[in-house]
């Protein structure tokens, strides 16, 4: 039967009975995952044979392998990459492996690196040199599965359950690949070959670099559990911090644990944990060409020097805004919720959301809800170093909602922000600005917009 | 040696496959390629870089040629 409630026109998409079981709350897109994802834990959980056989293929120092590709006489030496010093951009994004035996670590500052480790060479990053590798990678991987996900720039997961009868086991596959990844671009990876994605990722950490390992069910009780929890997906610092508490220190301590506790500790996360701990991930890898489902849109800067005050902030926000408004308005969205995200000089940082009185897609009322955002919730006891812009709860341009009967109308607002849109793509982005901008040409100079490369990574889609 | 770029006369064919017919050298000498016996993509472990590595022969000897984003250059 077709589901009527429905907002989104889906030609017939919404029908069975698990339309109607999740659509009350979901977007038909995520209901279909979530109906895949149920049956696959209804089917392991009954015992089901549904022996899936999931590559993940984690490239090796990546920016650093790269750069040692096109740098012969580096080869030998301690190489990182490394942001931009003078923008204050200046920590370690990679280091080879020679660097990493000194200790040199991936986030810290360039000086603290080179103080470990004297004659380190620091290269700035080329990130159209490693989307093509990321590209040509993936191409590699294409000649063994369809369905391949990408997790940043040098991570995918490989779904190779379908090429197993032809192409011989996982372990052999992944051998392939690094074989190839080898001959063809000279770099290297670590594979992980398992039977879910959560432990395909753990298996390419497991061994680095150049190595295959195989987490299967008769060995992950053995391999994975004695593993630090934190070393699972989504275990990051605070969860970390509330499961050691608990005594929970391994994988293992965790996969053991009562469901129930874990559920009154993390909430829905406990479940999640405990599933990905016993094996019970069953997330399917994305068919190539299929796109996440948008969630957000957002921009982030660090900017060249400490913001002091609110009228500093206003600036920023103000770039990180436009740009967020742009890339909305080309895709057609609008956004209910804005939330901004800050980062003091300590490096504390916290992020804060507030929801708009009706949707829209003008940098003015993002702006004007993320300051207002701002002076709720920062009282200025340290100068701010990064900060970042966000629209969420997206919905379509011309979908329908509930008008407020006094609000002013916004099309003349409209109309004004397409016409700078249209402005800016045909003189460039500089050719028409706010005023406020050119106070500080220095702090203000840059474009969020289409100097960022985006890298999606997003497990949940 | 290393990295030398060099001008090329390659032919490209109705299916996209390139093939390089003549090389120049930087002293202006030209070669004539004599016989293409292999062209896979390849990293330039010498010279640096990466692209489609041709293994050609030129009076006699075996090059790689590579054609690195429109760029050409000989390993040596």
């Amino acid at each position: 039967m077709r589901f009527k409630g429905c907002k989104n026109s889906c030609e017939g998409y919404c029908t069975g009975r698990f339309a109607r079981f999740f659509l009350f709350t979901r977007p038909h897109e995520s209901a279909i995952l979530q109906m895949q994802t149920y049956v696959r834990i209804m089917k392991i959980k009954a015992g089901g044979n549904v022996a899936r056989t999931i590559l993940h293929c984690d490239l090796n120092s990546f920016y650093a392998s790269v750069e040692c590709l096109y740098h012969p006489e580096l080869r030998g030496k301690p190489v990182a990459v490394g942001g931009d010093v003078e923008a204050r951009h200046g920590i370690i994004l990679t280091k080879n492996q020679l660097a990493k035996k000194m200790g040199v670590k991936t986030g810290e500052a360039i000086w603290q690196a080179q103080q470990k480790c004297p004659g380190l060479i620091c290269l700035p990053p080329d990130y159209k040199k490693y989307l093509r590798f990321s590209r040509l990678a993936r191409n590699i991987y294409a000649d063994f599965s369809d369905r391949i996900e990408s997790f940043g720039i040098d991570e995918c997961w490989i779904d190779v359950t379908d090429s197993v009868a032809a192409l011989g086991d996982g372990v052999q596959i992944a051998d392939t690949i690094r074989q190839r990844l080898r001959d063809e671009l000279g770099i290297t990876g670590s594979v992980g070959v398992s039977f879910n994605k959560i432990f395909a990722k753990l298996g390419s950490d497991y061994k680095k670099p150049d190595a295959t390992t195989s987490i299967t069910r008769e060995n992950f009780r053995e391999l994975v559990w004695p593993l630090p929890v934190e070393e699972l997906l989504y275990v990051g610092r605070s969860t970390k911090i509330k499961l050691n508490n608990r005594a929970i220190f391994t994988i293992g301590d965790l996969a053991r644990r009562d469901v129930h506790r874990l559920k009154l500790a993390l909430g829905v996360w406990g479940e999640t944990l405990h599933n990905f701990a016993n094996g019970l991930d069953a997330a399917p890898v994305a068919m190539v060409g299929e796109e996440g489902f948008v969630k957000s849109v957002g921009n982030s800067t660090t900017t060249p020097r400490d913001l002091v005050n609110d009228e500093d902030v206003k600036l920023i926000v103000f770039v990180l805004a436009e740009s967020v408004a742009a890339r909305l308005r080309r895709h057609g969205l609008k956004y209910w919720t804005v939330a901004i995200h800050v980062r003091n000089n300590a490096l504390y940082s916290f992020e804060r959301q507030g929801k708009l009185a009706g949707p829209s897609f003008l940098a003015r009322d993002i702006a004007g809800r993320a300051m207002e955002l701002f002076r709720q919730n920062y009282a200025w006891e340290r100068p701010i170093r990064s900060l970042g812009v966000r629209g969420a709860d997206l919905m379509s341009e011309d979908g329908s909602f509930q008008l407020d009967l006094f609000d002013a109308d916004s099309s003349e607002q409209e109309t004004l922000e397409r016409t700078v849109d249209a402005l800016r793509a045909r003189f460039g982005p500089y050719c028409v600005q706010r005023c406020a901008l050119l106070l500080d040409g220095k702090l203000t100079g840059f474009n969020p917009k289409d100097e960022n490369v985006i890298h999606p990574v997003s497990f949940f889609r | 040696m290393g990295k030398t770029f060099v001008k090329v006369t390659a032919e490209h064919d109705t299916d996209g496959k390139t093939k390089p017919l003549a090389l120049v050298w930087i002293n202006g000498e030209r070669y004539e390629i004599d016989k293409v016996t292999d062209a896979r993509l390849a990293p330039a472990l010498k010279a640096g870089g990466l692209g489609m590595r041709y293994t050609v022969r030129v009076q006699g000897k075996e090059v790689y040629l590579f054609e690195d984003e429109g760029r050409w250059f000989v390993e040596g």
